[in-house]
């Protein structure tokens, strides 16, 4: 279909402001519409509840730009040779098949948010009735001086899983022996709190069975991370003299790196290093700051209660693009927090009965072979934030039988996770 | 126990080899370890019961199965599947049962029992020593049976009779889905789809009052309400029928 673009935004403007809903967009028109940006823990299972639970009263569209979606949870677990990366990845053709989800491929560039629509990149525009942005993160640039996305080569961040997973996997296998391994670890908020400090393991793992004399460094702008305790002594225990974490009173915030020469400056202390894996600090994905769904912290303020944007009552923003509180930016959160948005879209669009918001996360994180550990808590919606209600974390000293459960618990939550989400 | 187990262990031992030596594979020619067998009918017991008193739940109760005509249980509604097998003269035998509990779907396609299987040829002789210790003989089982573990919690009448409303159930039930399988598909992480109400509402229950420990589920249950507790149940109960 080739249309005029300009001609066709005024078209859908000049419609929307004289019909209280767009009725020109193909078959089932009469039905509201809502447009769903990105595909990941939180788009993917907003789009399947407001598809499945309205039985085809709403029209839901899902903008997502890969064919192929790898999870970043479980990532980790690729780079430690405990999981293919055909595990990990998934496609949407059940949402489409199943669940009447009009799944488009392509990326949303903008939105309008007067007219109430969205644009993308090939062209289209997608007016909508309630809009879901879960774009998750991206990287704020300049972040760590002498890294940018052209370097993501030489020093990845493997953060967005998929061909960047496969090639930090491929760089930590190639080490050189005795080689030296660096992160450099985000400051807060990021994705996954224990990501990193659980990816440390599974470089460790690896290096451990096949580069022993290999060093692993990384360079921390933070005091404290989630699951500290538990990962230091799983470190000790099972990595004993391979990992030296450098926290903020010792330079750790305070780097820059040159990709091309291959080394990493920390507090005026230049390292050469084999393998390089940058997390840069991170902001709401782009397209949530470009219709001003962003504040200063760089994320999208949320009513708890019903995840719309505190910028727009007819945008709700989910997952790691959001600030809303005590929840970490996870997917089980985005997962959790899909749900009370899909309910509450339902609600507003088609009257179905609204009950109140509760949110869970756990995040389940692997020290070494069937070495599991986690970390859960409740949360409520109140006025001003996600309020966590009550939690747990696994105990030090914990025995193998235990740490086994709950290494296999995690497994089944995964397949738990990716059959809600995708089907 | 009145008995020790492996006296009984060997009388089954002696009975399997007596009416089924020609047809013993090699890794099932004796039962294993009735404790280990004992841990491992975890796996089993959210869907069967075994022993006095057991009932058909998500699955059929499995006393005398040794020897059972598969499908034979009256009042349980089995697989369209289960019951052809039934009429190609499937019998559960040592042999038998050591092939299904290894990979259900591989002996019997399209039964509903969504458990994947055991792999370990060790692991299901154990759990065939500890079935033959509590199928054959169910009446001299003492009343702390192991079936007891599911449902042994003292939830009050007046809770256990509150009706849950499956709508409400819809929603609540969503938080759940995240790790348990709407399908009843398991991997590490037992299926709630289609279990009894009643046994739903007392094992939350056990959780809620951290007499069942396990800190996702305390957490979880420990804030529903008795009403959401019983419109969660109604909705999976709904769900498996």
């Amino acid at each position: 279909m080739k249309r005029d673009r300009r001609h066709f935004l005024g078209a859908t403007a000049a419609l929307t402001a004289t019909l209280a809903a767009p009725t020109v967009w193909g078959q089932g028109s009469g039905r509201p519409k809502v447009v769903v940006i990105g595909g990941g823990a939180g788009g993917a299972t907003a789009a399947r509840y407001i598809a499945k639970d309205s039985d085809g009263g709403i029209d839901v569209t899902l903008v997502e730009p890969s064919r192929d979606f790898y999870t970043c949870f479980f990532s980790n677990l690729v780079i430690g040779g405990f999981r293919e990366m055909a595990s990990i990845r998934h496609s949407y053709g059940k949402l489409a098949s199943e669940f009447g989800v009009n799944v488009v491929h392509d990326w949303a560039i903008g939105i309008d948010r007067d007219a109430k629509t969205v644009t993308l990149a090939g062209g289209a525009v997608l007016p909508y009735d309630r809009l879901v942005v879960s774009p998750g993160i991206d990287f704020v640039q300049g972040s760590v001086p002498g890294w940018d996305v052209s370097a993501q080569h030489a020093m990845p961040h493997a953060y967005k899983a998929g061909s960047q997973t496969e090639l930090l996997k491929h760089q930590i296998e190639a080490m050189p022996e005795g080689g030296l391994f660096c992160m450099i670890a985000p400051p807060n908020p990021f994705r996954c709190p224990p990501g990193p400090y659980e990816r440390i393991s599974m470089v460790a793992h690896v290096l451990k069975e096949r580069n022993p004399t290999a060093k692993i460094l990384v360079a921390d702008p933070k005091e404290k991370f989630s699951k500290q305790a538990l990962f230091e002594d799983g470190w000790e225990t099972h990595y004993g003299g391979m990992i030296e974490r450098l926290g903020p009173d010792f330079g750790g915030g305070n780097v820059s790196v040159d990709p091309a020469a291959m080394t990493v400056d920390i507090d005026g202390e230049v390292n050469e290093v084999a393998v390089c894996n940058v997390i840069p600090k991170q902001k709401a994905g782009r397209i949530a700051e470009l219709a001003g769904l962003a504040d200063e912290t760089g994320f999208c303020p949320v009513v708890p209660a019903t995840m719309q944007s505190r910028m727009d009552e007819n945008i709700h923003v989910l997952g790691d693009a959001t600030n809303q509180g005590d929840m970490p930016k996870s997917g089980f959160a985005a997962n959790s927090q899909a749900k009370v948005a899909a309910m509450a879209i339902r609600g507003a669009l088609t009257g179905s009965k609204v009950f109140p918001a509760k949110f869970t996360n756990t995040c389940w994180s692997l020290i070494s072979p069937e070495n599991g550990i986690k970390v859960g808590a409740t949360y409520e919606a109140t006025e001003d934030k996600i309020a966590k209600v009550d939690g747990f974390i696994s105990q030090l000293g914990e025995d193998a039988d235990q740490r086994m459960e709950t290494f296999v618990e995690s497994v089944g939550w995964y397949s738990g996770i990716t059959t809600d989400m995708f089907g | 126990m009145t008995r020790a187990p492996r006296q009984i262990v060997a009388r089954g031992a002696v009975l399997a080899v007596l009416s089924l030596a020609p047809a013993i594979p090699a890794g099932a020619s004796e039962f294993g370890d009735v404790e280990k067998g004992a841990e491992l009918w975890k796996k089993c017991r959210p869907c069967h019961q075994i022993g006095e008193d057991a009932r058909n739940r998500i699955g059929p109760n499995l006393n005398f199965i040794f020897g059972r005509k598969a499908a034979e249980v009256e009042e349980f509604k089995y697989s369209k599947a289960m019951g052809q097998a039934r009429e190609e003269g499937l019998v559960w035998t040592l042999e038998t049962l050591d092939a299904f509990i290894e990979e259900p779907k591989s002996v019997v396609p399209g039964t509903k029992m969504r458990f994947l299987g055991l792999s370990d040829a060790n692991e299901r002789a154990d759990v065939l020593a500890w079935l033959r210790e509590n199928s054959d003989n169910p009446r001299d089982i003492p009343e702390a049976a192991p079936t007891a573990v599911g449902t042994d919690h003292n939830v009050a009448p007046e809770i256990l009779a509150i009706v849950g409303d499956p709508e409400y159930g819809e929603y609540l039930s969503s938080e759940c889905l995240t790790c348990h399988r709407a399908d009843g598909e398991m991997e590490g992480i037992p299926s709630v789809t289609g279990w009894p109400a009643e046994d739903f509402v007392i094992a939350m229950h056990a959780y809620k009052d951290k007499a069942r420990d396990h800190p996702v589920m305390q957490m979880m249950a420990g804030r529903l309400s008795n009403e959401e507790i019983a419109a969660i149940a109604a909705y999976f109960a709904e769900l498996g029928g």
